[in-house]
């Protein structure tokens, strides 16, 4: 079950690098959970800490000013990589609710909706006027409208955002995908029936 | 005028609505680490796992690769995965390989060695090289482990069809340039986000006299240019693959199986959005020297200089890159020195990667300082590798000889770089941190890996052989 996302108003953090990956996100050491939960820690463990395990004084997530904030503004490519979820759970347990972006790899994009996170496309440079105010000004805010898909950044200008209309009902009211799909339980019934008349060699069973 | 990839969609088609699809899945693959929470939440929601036939369990990312495995894993986490995928699998009546079975092995080396997966099908695991096994002409994807829960309990997908791009491979390639050194040249030609939000079919001479290994390891790394999917149009070479392995078509079906794979290619007339095209002739080994896979170079090469970048962004990643690799601008990549060598990973641990590494290592001497690992894919491919003596070439050369799985790959087993040492291997990812936390990473095929173990820096292997 996802949690809804409805609108923000928020501190803007800035991580002005591109090809963000999931391990850099997320190192693989934290993946051996059983749980959706407590990734939080290991969130950007690398940039976060040093190799002591003290904190690295500037990184954004770091700084004060930056504290609590829960809008990601970043660099094109963010979430390349591996297809761990635990990426958009770690951010999540952190405290964000929404990346901004250039863009996004599929994979990432995805796990995002799954969760009630909302990645947000914009042009490379809008999100350069985002980074550089947020940089100049730490601690501005930054809005991110869901309803009406604009994200207005800590000078009032204001981005217009595309969602697609099903992710955004979903990511509105919280739905439960597999709930919708398991509606259609029928027309996957009937689609598999007619797959076994075309491809029987595809119905053995695997385990038998 | 459909491309395969089209035609393998539209056959898989439950129900469409605005924005997307849902796809049926036919095979799905599920490993340790991104399943136990798919299964958890299945069960919270009091739902089953609608088709456990369809699916194949393997334990491969935090397997230990040394021989006490089966008795002790010190690493409670790794345990505690593992163990789960076992009683998930047990307890839903999926098929599992599990760490004692004698075909255990890395997901997606093990998929196409059981024989399940097949042209025209579409496979789906958790993990981003499941692109893998779009070599046999199917839509092979990765996925999250909310998706992994939503194929569990509807063995469908919501999918938007991705856009199709096409990548030429025309002529001949030079010895001891492999499919691997095809794949980076593509990656650096279209980058590191080239192929996000696209399909990706290989096509052309080049790749039609691959074998099924060599595709495989095409499409493995298409994920690295942002693609989820790679594909390469089935033909005889992939029928004779499947063919006789225990989860292919039997005899009853194998005729028909194989007439409706002969109509799986894209039509002469199929429309492409982007096509791109590559020469295979003037190929040479790649090296990569940076942190992302597009950072890949021909051996000859020296480390680039950040400031005759144009994009400041770029320049500023270069710089990051090499900050963290500790490399200078003008260094030849044949100047390197390694700590450690890995040969293994869905990239490059099949049979003819390991004979192609093993011809190097052969009467050679792994340079002293340095650790050199094999790790075969799959445990048929170790016994296959034995039978050919291929274990003996490379332990008389001073190589480790290792049980299967995902091994240096990806830092979350006891194989990992130490913080500042540096490694060729043959894997995917040379992320800040991948093999290891402060590991640096070359990426470079199995005959690369090899002279780079027998040098003790990475080599430009022709001239080892010469």
């Amino acid at each position: 079950m996802r949690e809804k996302f409805l609108s923000l108003s928020t501190v803007g953090v800035p991580l002005d690098r591109r090809n963000v990956d999931t391990d850099a996100i997320i190192p693989a050491r934290y993946l051996k959970t059983v749980k959706r939960t407590g990734l939080g820690e290991g969130l950007f463990f690398a940039w976060r800490y040093d190799v002591d395990g003290k904190e690295r004084p500037d990184f954004p997530l770091n700084r004060p000013s930056y504290r609590g904030g829960k809008v990601l503004v970043a660099g094109e490519n963010f979430g390349c990589g591996s297809s761990r979820e635990h990426a958009v759970w770690a951010l999540m347990d952190f405290g964000f609710r929404a990346v901004i972006a250039p863009s996004f790899s599929d994979i990432f994009h995805n796990n995002c909706l799954k969760n009630g996170m909302l990645p947000v496309t914009l042009p490379a440079a809008a999100v350069r006027s985002l980074i550089d105010a947020l940089l100049a000004a730490p601690g501005g805010k930054v809005e991110v409208d869901l309803v009406g898909q604009t994200v207005t950044g800590p000078n009032g200008d204001i981005h217009a955002f595309g969602v697609a209309s099903f992710a955004k009902t979903c990511l509105l009211e919280g739905l439960d995908e597999i709930a919708l799909t398991l509606a259609c339980a029928g027309e996957i019934d009937r689609y598999e029936r007619q797959r076994r008349e075309v491809t029987p060699w595809l119905f053995r069973d695997l385990a038998g | 005028m459909p491309t395969l990839f089209g035609k393998v969609w539209d056959r898989h088609v439950v129900t469409a609505r605005e924005d997307d699809v849902l796809l049926y899945i036919d095979r799905h693959l599920v490993h340790e680490v991104t399943s136990p929470q798919a299964f958890a939440g299945l069960s919270a929601a009091g739902r089953s796992v609608r088709r456990p036939g369809a699916m194949l369990a393997v334990p491969d990312h935090n397997v230990p690769t040394t021989p006490d495995r089966s008795v002790r894993i010190d690493d409670r986490g790794s345990r505690e995965q593992i163990q789960a995928l076992r009683e998930n699998a047990l307890g839903a009546g999926i098929a599992l390989f599990d760490i004692d079975d004698p075909r255990q092995g890395i997901v997606h080396i093990v998929g196409p060695e059981s024989g399940l997966v097949q042209p025209g099908i579409t496979v789906v695991c958790g993990d981003s090289h499941t692109g893998t096994l779009g070599a046999f002409g199917a839509i092979a994807f990765g996925i999250g482990t909310s998706e992994v829960e939503h194929v569990l309990a509807t063995q469908a997908l919501w999918q938007k069809k991705p856009r199709q791009m096409r990548v030429t491979v025309n002529g001949e390639l030079n010895s001891f340039v492999t499919p691997k050194d095809v794949i980076l040249a593509v990656i650096a030609k279209i980058g590191a986000s080239g192929g996000t939000g696209y399909a990706i079919e290989f096509a052309g001479e080049t790749i039609r006299r691959m074998s099924m290994e060599g595709r495989m390891t095409i499409c493995n790394m298409t994920i690295e240019a942002g693609a989820r999917f790679g594909l390469i149009a089935p033909d005889e070479v992939t029928f004779a693959y499947v063919k006789g392995r225990p989860l292919a078509p039997g005899p009853e079906h194998e005729a028909r199986a194989v007439a409706y794979w002969k109509g799986l290619s894209s039509d002469l007339d199929a429309k492409w959005d982007l096509e791109v095209a590559l020469a295979a002739d003037s190929l040479e080994p790649h090296v990569t020297w940076g942190t992302s896979p597009q950072d890949a170079l021909p051996v000859g090469g020296a480390v680039p200089d950040p400031e005759d970048q144009e994009d400041p962004g770029e320049r500023a990643r270069m710089r990051r890159a090499l900050e963290y690799m500790a490399l200078s601008p003008g260094t030849r990549l044949t100047d390197i020195p390694v700590d450690k060598v890995f040969i293994g990973s869905c990239t490059n641990s099949r049979i003819e990667d390991l004979r192609a590494a093993a011809a190097v290592a052969k009467g050679r001497n792994v340079a002293s300082g340095v650790t050199a690992l094999v790790v075969p894919g799959s445990g048929l491919v170790k016994r296959q590798a034995e039978e050919e003596g291929l274990d003996r070439v490379f332990l008389d050369a001073g190589f480790q000889w290792r049980l299967p799985g995902c091994s240096m790959c990806l830092g979350m087993n006891p194989d990992k770089l130490k913080p500042g040492e540096r490694c060729a291997s043959t894997s995917n990812r040379n992320f800040e941190g991948r093999q290891g936390p402060g590991g640096r990473t070359h990426l470079m095929s199995p005959p690369m890996a090899a002279a780079a173990a027998i040098t003790g820096r990475i080599a430009d292997v022709r001239e080892m052989a010469r």
